[in-house]
């Protein structure tokens, strides 16, 4: 008995530390995202039985191309969000983007030029958030809701306030990039692909993306760890400028004009995006494959009452049900660990 | 050789004189228990030895080199690591990612540098294991016991092969179970040749860990004797000032 008890009764400290809690299964089932993603495949599901017209491939190439633009940023946000902060002037920065763009070509330069100097202008403005929030420690919903007022001002400025539709000599490329498609998949969509897969392989696998998730769960932590905080905090932010001038390049071939309205409250989406995707707006938590899938959720629930021939005026109500109970799953599982 | 040497270190802040005159010294693998009522100067001692502070007068010898932290992170790189009250740790990674953060392991995947989790998770496992801690490291802190977050910390200052380790308060806050763990954590530290100074209010475990007890009152050194030679009632007599010194 003794002998028997040795062997299986007891584990050695080398087995206990080799354990894993968590089996993997376990992990899936407790990621907030992996639900998110669930609803949106019921969702699909019951519209493609309900109307004839979901399913179809028409249908399904305009949803995808609808919440690539959403999704890209939202891409951004997330890593701001995970980090402990949030960025407020996508939607402007996203303008601002197109804008210099939209001028560029306007005035005979080429794509390439043009699409530079928009992702250019936009990494000024994550640079200038960040450098606020970094070093003169302004609260970053402080600073980026000053910049949402100032890029699109900056915009606005810029144009004069005149929509542009002429986009010179490299006019066809540039509705190539955001309007065409290669094998029936829309480019916007080809983009959020390569886009997402490197984020999310960066999150996982770089220094960067780990000190990003320390940073966002103890901030004085990873400050005496010796990682460089400020740093950080101004690349986060010029991150998420970076994907909103890539979505303002790409939906400005979309739309084959730009006006100084576009990208307003898209900041809204985006966050709603994150947040239903299990983003945690207190940091230190977000995935990429859940702020695509809130994008997606979100547009799939827009199309499905078009669809259904409910009036859009309910979309708002849908869109921030979801938001609120997304959070609220989270925080019933919080407690129940914590009472456990 | 003492592996720190403090020589009549003093501070002020302005007109508030916080340390006088402080000398003390610290051998490899002993304990030394730091006691004294709040505003006796204990964390302006601590913070003077990982280099936080500059002191106004006396000199710090490491390992018998004189030096001048003008920054932490110097004090730090003359092997002093700090096991801070809240432990400064990371809720949302592993274990492991806690022990290496800011030093990770990396490997080369082509031209990049990404991170090596299988080495950290070894490591680290090695690590627990030399600290006799059932700390799992692929295990995420936030679902850990006070006591395996200890021994993370501590697998910190370990993996940066610190020969002095300053711990504050480690025992204030947790179940008594978990005591028991953190005393068997720094007792291994002991066991591997790593001094140690143990700020604590708690009698108990300082009489259970500690080789010898230093106790400050309002800036000055009263007491600096050998566990043995003292007992618990001596030692708060020393704190309040019922026994002016020994």
């Amino acid at each position: 008995m003794t002998t028997e008890n040795e062997t299986k009764g007891f584990a050695s400290l080398d087995d206990v530390i080799g354990w894993q809690t968590q089996s993997p299964l376990a992990r899936i089932l407790s990621k907030q995202s992996f639900w998110v993603f669930i609803a949106a495949v019921i969702a699909c599901i019951a519209l493609s039985l309900a109307t004839d017209s979901f399913a179809s491939s028409q249908n399904l190439f305009n949803i995808t191309r609808n919440f690539a633009f959403v999704a890209i940023v939202a891409l951004g946000m997330t890593i701001v969000i995970i980090s402990g902060g949030i960025d407020l002037s996508v939607g402007s920065t996203l303008c601002l983007s197109a804008m210099v763009l939209a001028i560029l070509m306007n005035a005979g330069n080429p794509l390439w030029l043009a699409a530079l100097a928009a992702i250019g202008a936009a990494l000024i403005v994550g640079l200038v958030n960040g450098l606020l929030i970094a070093y003169l420690r302004i609260p970053p919903f402080v600073v980026t809701l000053g910049m949402l007022s100032l890029a699109r001002s900056a915009a606005m400025v810029l144009s004069d306030n005149k929509m542009v539709f002429q986009f010179g000599p490299d006019e066809e490329q540039l509705f190539w990039l955001g309007g065409g498609s290669t094998w029936g998949i829309a480019h916007p969509v080809i983009a959020l692909t390569l886009l997402a897969v490197g984020t999310g392989l960066v999150l996982r696998w770089t220094r960067w993306g780990t000190h990003v998730f320390a940073m966002g769960s103890n901030e004085k932590a990873t400050n005496l760890t010796g990682i460089n905080v400020r740093g950080l905090k101004v690349s986060v932010y010029m991150c998420s400028a970076f994907f909103a001038g890539v979505a303002g390049v790409l939906e400005a071939g979309w739309l084959g004009g730009v006006t100084t309205n576009l990208g307003q409250s898209l900041e809204l989406s985006v966050i709603a995006a994150s947040v239903i995707g299990g983003a945690n707006l207190m940091g230190g938590a977000g995935t990429v494959f859940g702020s695509v899938v809130g994008a997606a959720l979100i547009e799939v629930i827009r199309n499905s009452l078009i669809l259904l021939g409910i009036s859009t005026f309910w979309q708002g109500a849908f869109v921030g049900s979801f938001i609120i109970l997304a959070v609220a799953f989270d925080r019933i599982r919080a407690l129940r660990d914590e009472s456990r | 050789m003492s592996v720190l040497r403090l020589e009549g270190i003093s501070k002020h802040f302005g007109a508030i004189q916080a340390l006088e005159d402080v000398s003390l010294s610290l051998a490899p693998g002993e304990v030394l228990g730091l006691m004294g009522d709040n505003g006796a100067g204990k964390s302006t001692l601590v913070k003077i030895i990982a280099g936080n502070y500059r002191p106004s007068d006396g000199r710090i010898y490491i390992a018998g080199d004189k030096k001048d932290f003008h920054r932490p992170v110097e004090a730090r790189e003359s092997g002093i690591e700090i096991v801070y009250q809240d432990l400064a740790l990371c809720d949302n990674l592993t274990a492991a990612t806690n022990v290496f953060l800011g030093r990770e392991l990396t490997r080369s995947f082509g031209p990049l540098r990404i991170m090596h989790y299988s080495a950290m998770n070894a490591v680290a496992a090695k690590l627990f294991k030399e600290l006799k801690s059932e700390t799992r490291p692929k295990d995420l802190v936030r679902d850990m016991s006070g006591g395996q977050r200890q021994a993370v910390a501590i697998a910190r200052t370990r993996l940066a092969k610190a020969k002095i380790v300053l711990m504050d308060e480690p025992t204030a806050a947790i179940s008594v179970r978990q005591v028991a763990e953190v005393l068997n954590l720094i007792r291994e530290l002991k066991r591997q040749q790593i001094a140690v100074i143990l700020i604590s209010h708690r009698m108990p475990d300082v009489f259970a860990v500690a080789d010898r007890i230093t106790v400050l009152r309002r800036g000055r050194k009263v007491a600096d004797k050998p566990t043995t030679d003292t007992s618990p009632e001596e030692i708060t007599g020393l704190i309040t000032g019922a026994i002016d010194a020994a």
